[in-house]
């Protein structure tokens, strides 16, 4: 029989933890805490995969190409620019 | 300039990142010197970055224009100034931060950072605050929409769903790719709530992945 350690964590805990743990931002016996409870725990382990994929998705955004016309109006405010340093 | 601490999502994907292919010192020093395909190309990778970061202070995306045009003058004239003490592009969201929260300062700004939100619904978990409704799989799915197209637009208009703050992180850690001191410098935040705002970002977006995918069965 496993005894229920006083400073286990359960599931609920885990999840406001992945961040941290992400971050590299727990304490030593805290991240081996966090590590022991995914070991036994499909469920956390999952969640900490989507959570790396979340981040992982979000990030290929791709921002959109500037219009031509746009391109141009910020070449003329370069070269305004330009002509008042001179 | 990543953080570099602690296990990540692993590399982030290439794309033509000017700060990569073009160091700050010298796209700087072809932005002093007249170079104006440097400033474009400037232009190029932050504009809508910067547009959509905007628009989570101000009320209107034409309001946001607004800002990020003061925001390209603003940096034109301050370029002999700057002192490559950040990076350019730190420097560059700091200027539009500082612009963007004079010109929405009258909106009520969003909850508290104290406020509890937690990063699963509670009836998820039983009293023992293990899962009773555990997490579904939707990676592969999303792998596969994302592949084929379809799933950019969706997180695009999840992301503008989120709460401002949250947003503000969440854009310039994981779609900018900015170290946490570099967000807390661009947005004025302690690491602490640039964490907390963070965590209750992703945490959100991942349960909107999950939604999307748990409708879909």
């Amino acid at each position: 029989m496993k005894l229920l350690h006083r400073r286990d964590l359960v599931c609920q805990q885990a999840v406001e933890l992945v961040t941290d743990y992400l971050e590299g931002s727990l304490s030593r016996s805290a991240r081996r805490r966090f590590e022991a409870h995914l070991a036994g725990c499909p469920h956390c382990t999952e969640y900490l995969a989507q959570m790396r994929e979340t981040i992982s998705l979000t990030g290929r955004l791709e921002p959109e190409d500037l219009t031509p016309q746009m391109r141009e109006e910020f070449t003329d405010l370069y070269r305004r620019w330009r002509s008042e340093q001179q | 300039m990543r953080a570099g601490r602690g296990p990540r999502s692993g590399p982030r994907p290439a794309r033509p990142i000017l700060s990569v292919m073009d160091p700050d010192g010298e796209l700087l020093h072809r932005l002093r010197s007249g170079d104006e395909r440097a400033f474009v190309s400037l232009v190029e990778r932050y504009h809508e970055p910067m547009l959509r970061l905007a628009a989570s202070f101000v009320p209107s995306r034409a309001v946001a224009e607004e800002v990020v045009q003061d925001t390209w003058l603003a940096a034109l004239r301050g370029l002999e100034a700057f002192e490559g003490r950040s990076s350019l592009k730190t420097w560059l969201f700091r200027i539009l931060v500082n612009r963007a929260r004079t010109t929405g300062s009258k909106e009520q700004r969003s909850v508290p950072v104290a406020d509890p939100e937690p990063a699963v619904d509670p009836t998820r978990f039983g009293g023992d605050g293990g899962w009773s409704d555990p997490p579904e799989h939707w990676i592969e799915a999303a792998e596969r929409r994302m592949e084929a197209g379809k799933l950019a637009d969706r997180v695009r208009a999840w992301l503008g769903e989120l709460p401002a703050r949250q947003r503000e992180v969440v854009l310039l850690r994981d779609i900018e790719g900015m170290s946490s001191e570099e967000v807390c410098t661009v947005l004025a935040l302690t690491e602490g709530n640039q964490r907390v705002l963070l965590h209750r970002g992703r945490s959100r977006l991942r349960q909107l992945f999950e939604d999307e995918f748990r409708e879909v069965r």
